[in-house]
C-alpha cells in the first residue's frame, strides 16, 4: 500500500546540508504494522512527516518517491496532499496534552476532521445543517465509545485540560480513525504515558489495525514496544535504515552490529545483570557524515572497507536486509 | 437517530426534540455557564466590576441619549448664557451642570459628547483590531518577505509619537469625525500587529498547529480557527486598553481643533472652548474634562481586570 523508495531528504542549514533521511526504502502492506525503531535524531519522525508532505523549514527532499496506493506522494499538489491527511493517513503525536488545541471541547475537534474532509457532506436537511452536525456528533460519540472513553456523550463536552493524559491519546486516535484512514502513522504515541496505560494505548491501536484494517507505521524508541506490537520492524542509524525484516528476525537473529548492540543494552530482568552492555561512542554529527559506515567509529567489528565506501544493503535471506559488509 | 431521513430546508417543523433545539440548548447552556463564570470571576476583581458597571452606564446614557438629555445640545437660550450649576449661587435648577457661552446646557452636551467619544474609541479600535491581527497572523505564520516588510513599516509608525503623527495626518486630511477614524488607526493597527505576530509566532511552534496539517487543514483554516481562538483573549485586553487611549486621543484633536468640529458637543473640544471662560465659568471645562477621566479610567480599570481574568499565565488562584 505504501511504498517508499530511495527516500533522501536534508536540512540546509549555515554548516551544510544535514542529511536527516538517506536512501531509505519502506513498504507497508494493507493490515501490516511497521515499526522504526533508532535512537532520537536519526530521523524515524522525519521520515513520518515526509509521507505527510510536512517536512519541516529548511528541510528539502532530495531524491526518491513515496508510493501511496500507487500515487506518488511527492508530486501531488498541495491541495492533493491536504485532502490525503488525516483522510487517507492520519497522525498520532507524541504529546497529547499539546497536540489537542487547548480551547476546543474534545468532540468539535472530533468533528473537526469528518468536517474537512466532508465526511457527510451527503447528509443533507435541518437548518444550519443540523442533520450533518448530527452525523458528524453521532459519528464522534460512537468514536469515543470505540477508544475507551467512559461516557462519551459527557466527555464529548470536556476541554482536553479536563482529560488525563491517556484519554487525551484516546481522543487523539479518534481524531486520526474518523475519516476511516488507511494508514495511521504514530509518533511515539505512548511516550508521554506511563506504562500501564502504554500498555493499554498499544492495546488499542493493536485491536484497531485488526478490526480496520488499517495499516500503521509506529516510529519509538523502545524496543520491547516495537517487538510486542509490530509485524516488522527497521532499525534506523544517522537517517540509514541499518537492518530491516520481520519482527522475529530482527528481535531474535539480529544481524547489524548496531541492532545487536541496542538489544544488548536492554536491561533484562531474568538473568540480574550488575551493569548493562551499552554502545561505545555516541551518535555522530549528521552534517559532518561522509559516504561511509557511519557506525564505523563505534563497531566492535568494523574493517577496513566500511569506510571505504557507501555500504549497500545485503540480503540476508527471506527479506531480512543488512546494511553490513558482515553479510554481503 | 434516523437523520438521513430529514426534509430538506426550512419546511421541517420543529418540534420538542428536534436536534437543532437539541443543539441550540446545550449551546445555550454552554455560554451561560461561560458568562455565569465570567461573572463570578468579576466579583473578586472590585475595580474591574466597577469599571464594568460605569461602561455600561456610559453606554445606556449614550445610547438612549434623547430620552436622557433635558435639553437639545445644539441650541441654547442666548438669555441664559453661562448660567452656573444648580448648586451654586446664580444657578438655575433647569441646568443641572450650567450652561454655556450660547446658552447651551452643558450635561446635554456632555451626554451627546459620550457618543461621540464611545463610537471614535469602539470604531478606530475595531478597525485597527482587524488590521493588525489579519496583518500580525499572515506575518507571523508565513514569515518571510512579507513580514520583513509588515514589522519595519510598524517599526518606522512606532517611531514617531501617536499624538504628533495623528495631529500631522489630521493636518493633512482636514478635521472631521472619518478622518479623525482615519488619523487613529493610521497608526493604531501597529500594536495590534506586534502582539499577534509575537503570539502567533510562539503559537505556530506547538504541537497542535503540526496536528492541524496532518489533519489536512489549510493554512487559512489553522490561522483562523486553530491559533486565533488560542490568542483572542489577548486581542480582547488590549483592545480594551487601546479604546480608552483613543478616547483620549480623540479628545486631544479636538482640544487641538482638529477632531470633531463644532457645533457637533464633543468633550475634547467643549474643554477648549470653555478655556476661554475659565476664570469666571469654570465648569465649563471642567465637567467635560471630568467625563474623559472617568470614562478612560472606567475603560482602563475593566481591561486590567479583564487582562488578570483571561490571562492564565496571571492566575493565581
Amino acid at each position: 500500500m505504501l511504498e517508499i523508495k530511495n527516500l533522501a531528504m536534508a536540512f540546509e542549514t549555515e554548516r551544510g546540508l544535514v542529511r536527516a533521511v538517506n536512501k531509505v526504502d519502506l513498504s507497508v502492506a494493507e493490515g501490516e504494522v511497521m515499526g522504526i525503531v533508532g535512537e532520537s535524531g536519526c530521523g524515524k519522525s522525519v521520515t513520518l512527516l515526509n509521507i505527510l508532505g510536512l517536512v519541516p523549514h529548511p528541510g528539502k527532499v532530495l531524491s526518491g518517491e513515496i508510493k501511496f496506493q500507487g500515487e506518488d506522494l511527492l508530486k501531488k499538489s498541495k491541495k492533493e496532499m491536504r485532502d490525503i491527511r488525516g483522510k487517507d493517513i492520519a497522525m498520532i503525536f507524541q504529546d497529547p496534552m499539546t497536540t489537542l488545541n487547548p480551547v476546543f471541547r474534545i468532540g468539535e475537534q472530533i468533528r473537526e476532521s469528518m468536517r474537512i474532509h466532508g465526511l457527510f457532506k451527503d447528509v443533507k436537511g435541518g437548518i444550519f445543517k443540523s442533520a450533518r452536525k448530527h452525523a458528524e456528533k453521532d459519528r464522534a460519540v460512537e468514536l469515543m465509545k470505540e477508544v475507551g472513553i467512559p461516557s462519551p456523550e459527557t466527555r464529548y463536552h470536556n476541554f482536553p485540560h479536563e482529560f488525563s493524559g491517556g484519554m487525551q491519546q484516546r481522543a487523539l486516535i479518534a481524531i486520526g480513525l474518523s475519516c476511516k484512514p488507511k494508514l495511521l502513522l504514530a509518533d511515539e504515541p505512548t511516550t508521554a504515558l506511563d506504562v500501564t496505560i502504554q500498555a493499554q494505548i498499544l492495546a488499542l491501536m493493536q485491536k484497531i489495525n485488526q478490526e480496520h484494517g488499517a495499516g500503521i507505521i509506529l516510529v519509538t524508541h523502545d524496543l520491547g514496544v516495537a517487538a510486542e506490537f509490530c509485524h516488522k520492524i527497521a532499525v534506523m542509524y544517522a537517517g540509514k535504515i541499518v537492518e530491516q525484516g520481520r519482527t522475529e528476525q530482527v528481535m531474535e537473529d539480529p544481524h547489524h552490529p548496531y541492532t545487536q548492540g541496542l538489544l544488548r543494552s536492554i536491561p533484562k530482568i531474568s538473568n540480574r545483570q550488575d551493569k548493562i552492555e551499552p554502545i561505545p561512542g555516541g551518535v555522530p554529527d549528521l552534517a559532518e557524515l561522509k559516504e561511509e559506515c557511519a557506525f564505523y567509529p563505534r563497531c566492535g567489528k568494523a574493517h577496513d572497507r566500511c569506510l571505504s565506501q557507501e555500504v549497500p544493503m545485503f540480503d540476508a535471506g527471506e527479506g531480512h536486509t543488512v546494511r553490513c559488509y558482515l553479510y554481503g | 437517530m434516523p437523520v438521513t431521513k430529514m426534509p430538506d430546508g426550512l419546511s421541517e417543523e420543529i418540534t420538542p426534540g428536534h436536534p437543532l433545539i437539541h443543539l441550540l440548548q446545550i449551546k445555550t447552556k454552554i455560554f451561560i455557564t461561560d458568562l455565569m463564570g465570567f461573572v463570578r470571576k468579576l466579583k473578586h476583581h472590585p475595580s474591574a466590576l466597577i469599571g464594568a458597571l460605569l461602561i455600561i452606564f456610559f453606554l445606556v446614557v449614550a445610547f438612549f441619549a434623547p430620552a436622557v438629555a433635558p435639553h437639545d445640545p445644539f441650541t441654547g437660550e442666548l438669555s441664559e448664557r453661562l448660567v452656573a450649576p444648580s448648586w451654586l449661587e446664580g444657578g438655575s435648577s433647569q441646568y443641572v451642570l450650567g450652561t454655556d457661552q450660547q446658552g447651551r446646557d452643558l450635561l446635554s452636551r456632555i451626554i451627546y459628547g459620550a457618543r461621540i467619544s464611545l463610537w471614535v474609541g469602539f470604531i478606530s479600535v475595531t478597525i485597527s483590531v482587524l488590521i493588525g491581527t489579519l496583518l500580525g497572523a499572515a506575518a507571523g505564520y508565513f514569515r518571510g518577505k512579507l513580514d520583513i516588510f509588515l514589522s519595519r513599516t510598524a517599526d518606522l509608525l512606532l517611531a514617531f509619537p501617536f499624538l504628533i503623527f495623528a495631529v500631522a495626518v489630521m493636518s493633512f486630511l482636514g478635521p472631521g469625525l472619518i478622518n479623525l477614524i482615519l488619523a487613529l488607526t493610521f497608526k493604531g493597527w501597529v500594536e495590534f500587529f506586534r502582539l499577534v505576530r509575537g503570539e502567533m509566532l510562539s503559537e505556530k511552534t506547538k504541537e497542535y498547529v503540526e496536528a492541524a496539517k496532518a489533519n489536512g487543514q489549510s493554512n487559512l483554516r489553522i490561522i483562523l480557527s486553530e491559533v486565533l481562538p488560542n490568542i483572542i483573549h489577548t486581542i480582547i485586553v488590549l483592545a480594551t486598553l487601546r479604546m480608552g487611549f483613543f478616547i483620549i486621543m480623540e479628545a486631544s484633536l479636538s482640544f487641538l481643533g482638529l477632531g470633531i468640529q463644532p457645533p457637533d458637543p464633543a468633550w475634547g473640544s467643549m474643554v477648549n472652548e470653555g478655556r476661554q471662560f475659565m476664570l469666571n465659568a469654570w465648569w465649563l471645562s471642567t465637567f467635560p474634562g471630568a467625563a474623559i477621566l472617568v470614562l478612560v479610567l472606567s475603560i482602563n480599570l475593566f481591561g486590567e481586570g479583564l487582562r488578570d481574568i483571561l490571562d492564565p499565565r496571571l492566575k493565581t488562584e
